[in-house]
């Protein structure tokens, strides 16, 4: 890997890895989802300094270009990570649907109670 | 034989201020002494105030879920307070309230766990679009092979339910937009035992219907996927957990 470029694939690992610390810093990120994008902060570091890496990588999947790895290990990557984010997705709505049911559940108690109150106090 | 006090009868609503009302006053005049509750499922118009003026009922929800969500919320609630049936019917008039005694009738001389209202049994004529005709037979005889039992109307929202079906049906496991083939699939593989019985259907007389659009095209895919993904699951769900 060439100089110029293994300095910009550092810049955008620490980029990366400062970026996503910040925004857990400031709240904007939860811990949780910011464990993934820290480790991919650090790949970036760690293919740029040991590039031995990319190419052990190519080799093992066949891959002639260790340029073609880096993106075909970035795209399988964010698939999994959209797969990921689906999953929460679907756990999150049978959450909201919950909860929004419920809400109405106890808004409908509360205004049959109210009424109910409402009848039984003296005139 | 269950008291009429004991029936929920629940009708979801989306916008249905200008035909909610006839469909609560026909209920009211097949069944008077059951209670009846709206499942109002983030309506922009008049449905709330039109049905409670009507006597019904009503529950909020604080935005559009879903005809199949709207229809657990009365569900849970049915659970919550001890009603021994459910039945449902459309709020948008299309389901004649004539055939509710019916239904409790059924439910109260059989075993079945729930009841489906159909129109194709003993040939009854509709007025559907042929492609939903053709939707109901392609999905009633995929769903009756599987069952070994004969379904002819899978897609009907007229349907009446036991109260241990109800409790399967507040969990989790009940996830259906459409809880249509898929989930009488899902029942039955539960073990819960259905019949249908011959009712008629009316024809809209205005608003939105949730088959509008492409909305058929998705439900199609959406139906051959989930009844697929049913029968490579478990057969027997514990009926309570």
């Amino acid at each position: 890997m060439p100089l110029r470029l293994k300095i910009f694939t550092v810049i955008i690992g620490l980029t990366i890895f400062l970026g996503i610390i910040e925004l857990v810093r400031r709240r904007k990120l939860r811990e949780e989802y910011s464990f993934i994008w820290l480790m991919a902060g650090f790949a970036f570091i760690l293919i740029a300094v040991q590039s031995d890496v990319l190419d052990y990588l190519s080799g093992l999947i066949g891959i002639a270009l260790p340029v073609n790895t880096l993106f075909f290990v970035a795209l399988v990557f964010i698939v999994l990570l959209c797969l990921y984010f689906s999953l929460r997705i679907s756990a999150l709505t049978t959450q909201v649907k919950n909860l929004a049911q419920q809400i109405a559940l106890l808004q409908a108690k509360e205004e049959g109670n109210n009424s109910l109150s409402d009848r039984n106090t003296p005139q | 034989m269950i008291s009429e006090k004991k029936i929920l009868v629940l009708i979801p609503a989306h916008n249905e201020e200008k035909r909610v009302a006839d469909v609560i006053k026909g209920v009211r005049r097949f069944l008077p002494a059951a209670k009846i509750l709206v499942i109002n499922d983030g309506s922009k118009d008049e449905t709330v105030r039109v049905s409670n003026e009507a006597g019904a009922l009503v529950i909020s929800h604080p935005f559009n879920l879903g005809v199949g969500t709207a229809l657990q919320t009365g569900y849970k609630y049915a659970v919550q307070n001890g009603y021994k049936y459910v039945i449902q019917l459309d709020g948008d008039g299309q389901h004649p309230p004539e055939f509710l005694p019916a239904f409790v009738s059924k439910l109260n001389e059989t075993d079945a766990d729930f009841i489906i209202g159909s129109r194709f049994l003993n040939g009854n004529e509709s007025d559907i679009s042929i492609l939903r005709n053709a939707g109901n037979m392609i999905f009633g005889k995929i769903v009756s092979f599987l069952i070994r039992e004969k379904l002819t109307d899978p897609t009907s929202g007229y349907r009446a339910f036991k109260s241990t079906t109800l409790l399967f049906c507040v969990q989790d496991v009940y996830a259906f937009d459409y809880p249509d083939a898929d989930f009488l699939l899902t029942l039955h593989r539960s073990g819960f035992r259905m019949i249908e019985i011959p009712i008629k259907v009316l024809p809209r007389t205005g608003g939105k219907s949730q088959h509008d659009g492409l909305k058929p095209v998705y439900y199609t895919i959406k139906m051959f996927l989930s009844i697929f993904i049913t029968m490579l699951r478990r057969k027997r769900i514990n009926k309570t957990t």
